[in-house]
């Protein structure tokens, strides 16, 4: 899959409480918790993001809370994928239980605010529009892998246990 | 060439391996899993989705709803009643209903429902906490615990381990908690990414289970995968003595240590004899720094709780160094046990009544506001001192609002002085 789409640039530790305050967690409702993504980092951002946009984040990406709200925030409000130097463990296992598309590489250094960033999610490469470096992410192990193609974890079971 | 405690716990939960090591990923059996109600609710909904009857084991299993009750709003309810009724429809004992509910990494240790050796996970990221009982323990999501429920098993990345060598006497004031801010101030919130941190050393061998969890509760503000203390008398004594009072399930366990030839990613030695107080600043757990070098930073709020210090010996400390004083009257003082058991204990030893006398608050047991849930948020520009374990933008309620962290003698001196304040300074 190739996946293009505006950058959105935050910059290191962006915390789960960022990602989806504590007072929107009365709900679990993918939608509810997708108009308030990323509010306490950027009050704007649902305003200035368009479907298929993508988060580019610093180090240590989702640190904090367990809560699986904030991937799925992320993705019920539409972002094709986060890019970051690296995830906090449970953000990192989260998005891969839910299927919301991440990507740790050095690319996230080197995009910025307002660029086109393209994805090839199958090679893990990543490049700015109309520039011909590219950047590779970190291949996932085949463990992991089987449970994204699967489509998240549950399916991953569903199909295992039948 | 040995295994580390975390490495032992999971190759003998492994599913189909013979060895493991650093990077490895395995399927693992799990002896306990845990959720409250803003976790849980997403779990239930995943677990039903795979249209299953049973659970994997009844009494294996938690449902704590400690985030929001007393419930805060209509909401907030609804998801407390999600629990109990999946609780009650799949025969699970262990939901706690309120009256009897504490915050979970409190409560479930108490109740003797987690052991020594386990393997447990919990969809709330302090299930580190566990560790301090010589359990690998560490915090998911909320489709993990769904599956965890379904086939009691878990997908684990094995970490490496650090070993903290915490030496020396620690001086009047210093507690476990400002063993742990230290370590998390040198390490950094990310130094600790896809490790086990290995909680070891002299100091260790005299903290009492309170301090122990306390340290544990923050493996994760270093990033780590779990925090760990090896068993020894004083963690047996805790467990046999909440299997009596409690009698749980599950009556036996297993002392698992570290081998002399266990292989390690780093080592990192803390001599305490001189450490002073931390107090962690604004945003960051990262951000300690000794109480001293805080001049004149006013407090509008202090909050003793939590599953970092809402422990018995935590007020106890509060309740010392409060007695016979006053809040100040420009700070509030919101004291909150972390269990019944405790609140009970509190109320019977005077610290509750010490607490109020001083101008203060004694609540019932709830996560409150430590995570900007209710019972004390903070108002634009408002600053407050909390015993809690996590300092980020908005955590405990404006965006515009700060938390230093700090222990229970530090947050009860800085409530009488109105600012930040070493307890001496009284």
């Amino acid at each position: 899959m190739k996946l293009k789409g505006k950058v959105h640039k935050f910059g290191d530790n962006i915390n789960t409480d960022e990602i989806i305050p504590a007072r929107y967690l009365n709900t679990s409702v993918p939608s509810e918790l997708a108009q308030h993504c990323m509010e306490d980092a950027d009050a704007d951002f649902m305003k200035k993001m368009k479907p298929g946009d993508i988060i580019v984040g610093g180090k240590n990406f989702g640190c904090g809370s367990s809560r699986e709200h904030a991937p799925i925030a992320i993705k019920a409000a539409g972002i094709s994928c986060v890019i970051a130097e690296s995830f906090s463990r449970i953000f990192y296992r989260n998005a891969i239980n839910i299927g919301l598309l991440i990507f740790t590489s050095p690319a996230a250094k080197d995009l910025l605010k307002g660029d086109v960033a393209e994805v090839d999610t199958d090679k893990g490469e990543i490049r700015k529009a109309g520039s011909k470096k590219q950047y590779s992410a970190e291949i996932f192990p085949r463990f992991i892998q089987d449970i994204m193609k699967s489509g998240g974890l549950m399916a991953y079971a569903a199909k295992r246990r039948k | 060439m040995g295994y580390t405690i975390t490495e032992k716990i999971l190759l003998s939960h492994a599913k189909g391996v013979k060895k493991i090591a650093p990077k490895d990923f395995i399927m693992a059996n799990i002896d306990f899993c845990l959720g409250n109600d803003i976790t849980a609710p997403i779990s239930i909904r995943e677990f039903r989705g795979l249209g299953r009857k049973k659970v994997f084991n009844q009494k294996r299993i938690a449902l704590v709803p400690d985030h929001f009750l007393p419930a805060k709003d209509v909401q907030s309810a609804n998801q407390a009643l999600t629990l109990k009724k999946f609780a009650a429809e799949f025969g699970i004992d262990n939901y706690f209903e309120l009256g009897e509910m504490g915050v979970e990494h409190a409560l479930l240790p108490e109740r003797g429902l987690i052991l020594p050796g386990d393997l447990v996970i919990g969809a709330d990221s302090h299930t580190c906490t566990h560790g301090a009982l010589g359990a690998f323990a560490t915090g998911v999501g909320s489709t993990d615990l769904a599956f965890a429920m379904a086939f009691g098993e878990v997908w684990l990345k094995v970490p490496g381990t650090i070993k903290l060598v915490y030496k020396g006497k620690p001086k009047k004031w210093v507690t476990g908690k400002d063993l742990i801010l230290h370590a998390i101030a040198d390490l950094g919130v990310d130094g600790g990414h896809e490790m086990a941190l290995e909680i070891t050393g002299d100091a260790i061998d005299n903290l009492q289970m309170d301090e122990r969890f306390s340290m544990c509760n923050m493996a994760i503000e270093a990033g780590a995968k779990n925090g760990i203390i090896a068993p020894d008398k004083i963690t047996e004594r805790y467990v046999k003595e909440a299997i009596r009072r409690y009698k749980p399930p599950r009556k036996s366990y297993k002392i698992v240590k570290s081998d002399a030839d266990a292989v390690y990613a780093d080592v990192r030695e803390y001599n305490v004899s001189k450490l002073e107080p931390v107090v962690a600043a604004p945003h960051l757990p990262s951000n300690g720094r000794p109480v001293s070098e805080y001049k004149d930073v006013r407090v509008n709020q202090v909050v003793i709780g939590s599953c970092t210090n809402g422990r018995s010996s935590d007020l106890k400390l509060a309740a010392q160094v409060l007695k016979g004083k006053k809040v100040n009257p420009g700070t509030r003082l919101v004291v909150i046990p972390a269990t019944q058991a405790i609140y009970k204990e509190a109320v019977s030893e005077g610290y509750a009544e010490t607490f109020i006398n001083a101008g203060g608050t004694f609540c019932t047991p709830s996560c409150g506001p430590c995570l900007g849930g209710h019972m004390g948020i903070l108002a634009e520009g408002e600053v407050a001192v909390a015993t809690t374990n996590r300092n980020f933008v908005g955590r405990m309620g404006h965006p515009k609002s700060y938390v230093y962290l700090s222990n229970p003698a530090v947050a009860a001196a800085s409530a009488v002085k109105g600012k930040i304040a070493h307890p001496a300074e009284l």
